[in-house]
């Protein structure tokens, strides 16, 4: 009887998993065609001659593109363009997103309209936060200059986004806008699963409100935490939009993103590009295992039902 | 004693100013671009926080100048119809990883989880290449192709994880009555799945709408332009002069309807934002 009912369970399971394999064929079929097969293409077109313009088959030319590659300053200054944004903004996004979580998980009126006022930036396109930034920052009548001139902290305007030594922070800076509220939004909701006994449990321990940050949230916050920063960095490594609108794409600022599309698109050159977007996705490869190291972050799946 | 009544004094103001900070820091920026929107000629370049006499030159000017209507159309299809493929796929495939166990499902959820993480950049060729040979370049087409690369993944990462979240007797009843697989997601799961759905496409729709790299790629006419792009091309008369009060205003208009939506929609897209990250 006992040994009947098994069987009869696993023929059960066995249709189950068949049938989970039919579900999940049109998903995988088509995830194949739009980033399987293209990112094959790609790095097959990093080793030839391909160009956009001309039609004929390229040629296999081995790793000359990546010899050129190697050898060009302006790669090597869009890689530390690239690592200084993410590094930089991801950091200021999180200790700020911790800060503002903080602040919004006090229980007080109007809660829920400053959760709603943090979801603006969020929405915003990263175009038109590019744009609107760059109004702000306009070297001659921008609002953030009037403010600063007339705070009397600086003697006349500064060009934020053509400044070489100025125009990347520009970037951070409309960066950090954007997605801080991303990150202050997800930390909120690890603070408040935290259950309020455990901080009951401090204050009569007699820790004060920085012991408490540093021993109880913040280790309790940190898988969330961790996730978070990985999704952020990963994101910020990939940045084209931000540079290509508000500072044109220029040297000071180029990321990995923009040198590969401005070689694969505006000089037509599609196994060089191609080099240069390999380029790009190595590095971010070797971030994610770096940070999902680092973190300890089990990226696995539940049971169903939990 | 009123010492210490002092103290909580200043810590509720000193609270309260943070509040503030973070309140203007989050909203000045937008409420600047609708301020300057609203100002036409030369009075964009006075810094006056209100205008006295609001002017829609601005908006007449987006629509007159170029074929910003047809830009939001193209957004709105491009992103509609991206939405409605994504959530088809990825329902029958959230089904089968968050419901069903079986062999390969943690790395067929890892690839998942890398394929939306790629950068775009690295498919850049290749989906050039693809869209060329169908004959989408420069078409609508083209672009939901290509933005599946990103919908769908994250779709299907959603859900799963709100799939998983329901309760084990909802399939056991079904499953001893002998329903098949089929039947127990359509009959038992999609009725349930309504708001999962909703918060699902309106988080794929918004990034969607957001998308600059392809759009700007894949597109060569004025008429076929997504909104991001169109705003980002805006020029003015000289190159050296850039239109402001024109690009605040086609800035204001695509971003409206967008805070609407997170507005109504508040616990929602938190709900759906933690799904896809904190769980993960």
């Amino acid at each position: 009887m006992v040994a009947r009912a098994r069987r009869g369970l696993s023929a059960l399971a066995l249709e189950r998993r068949r049938a989970a394999w039919l579900f999940l064929l049109p998903m995988v079929v088509a995830l194949l065609l739009v980033a399987g097969w293209p990112l094959a293409r790609t790095i097959w077109l990093s080793f030839t001659d391909a160009r956009l313009d001309d039609l004929a088959p390229p040629a296999f030319v081995g790793l000359l593109n990546y010899a050129f590659l190697a050898e060009d300053p302006e790669w090597w200054g869009a890689v530390r363009n690239t690592l200084v944004f993410a590094i930089v903004s991801v950091a200021i996004e999180t200790v700020l997103g911790i800060v503002i979580a903080l602040a919004l998980d006090a229980r007080m009126r109007g809660r829920g309209l400053m959760r709603a006022a943090m979801l603006v930036p969020w929405a915003i396109p990263t175009v038109v936060s590019a744009q609107m930034w760059g109004w702000m920052l306009h070297d001659q009548v921008g609002v953030v200059n009037e403010a600063l001139l007339g705070l009397g902290l600086i003697a006349e305007p500064l060009a934020f986004t053509a400044d070489p030594d100025l125009a990347l922070w520009a970037v951070v800076a409309v960066d950090v806008w954007k997605t801080t509220p991303f990150m202050a939004l997800l930390t909120l909701a690890a603070l408040q699963l935290l259950p309020g006994e455990l901080y009951e449990a401090a204050e009569i321990d007699g820790l004060g409100p920085v012991g408490r940050f540093f021993r109880i949230t913040l280790p309790l916050i940190r898988p969330a935490l961790m996730v978070a920063i990985i999704f952020r960095t990963l994101d910020a490594l990939r940045v084209f939009d931000l540079m290509y609108v508000l500072t044109g794409g220029s040297a000071a600022t180029a990321s990995m993103s923009v040198y590969a599309r401005r070689h694969l698109v505006e000089f037509q050159d599609v196994g060089y590009g191609s080099a240069a977007a390999t380029g790009l996705f190595l590095v971010i490869a070797a971030a994610t295992v770096l940070l999902v190291t680092l973190g300890r972050v089990r990226l696995g799946a539940g049971e169903p039902g939990r | 004693m009123s010492a210490r009544r002092l103290r909580r004094l200043v810590g509720r103001a000193a609270f309260a100013l943070l509040l503030a900070a973070i309140a203007l820091y989050t909203l000045f920026p937008f409420y600047w671009a609708v301020v300057s929107s609203l100002k036409a000629g030369s009075a964009l370049f006075t810094v006056e926080a209100f205008p006295a006499r609001p002017a829609w030159d601005n908006y007449a000017a987006v629509f007159r100048d170029g074929p910003f209507a047809r830009n939001i159309l193209n957004s709105v299809v491009v992103a509609g119809s991206v939405v409605a493929i994504s959530l088809a796929l990825a329902v029958t495939a959230a089904f089968a990883l968050g419901r069903v166990v079986f062999r390969g499902r943690g790395l067929m959820l890892s690839a998942i989880l890398a394929v939306s993480m790629f950068p775009q950049v690295a498919v850049l060729a290749g989906l050039f290449e693809l869209i060329r040979a169908l004959g989408l370049y420069n078409s609508l087409g083209g672009l939901v192709l290509s933005y599946l690369i990103f919908t769908l993944p994250f779709t299907t990462w959603v859900l799963t994880t709100f799939m998983r979240e329901m309760p084990l007797e909802l399939e056991e009843a079904a499953v001893i009555d002998g329903a098949t697989p089929w039947i127990v997601l359509t009959r038992i799961f999609l009725p349930l799945m309504g708001p999962a759905m909703v918060t699902t496409a309106l988080l794929a729709f918004i990034a969607a709408w957001n998308e600059f790299l392809f759009a700007l790629t894949f597109t060569l006419t004025d008429e076929m332009r997504t909104v991001p792009v169109a705003i980002a091309l805006i020029s003015g008369s000289s190159s050296f002069e850039l239109p402001w009060g024109r690009i605040m205003a086609a800035s204001v208009i695509v971003t409206v309807p967008l805070i609407a939506l997170a507005l109504v929609f508040q616990r929602r897209i938190v709900a759906g934002l933690t799904a896809g990250a904190v769980k993960g």
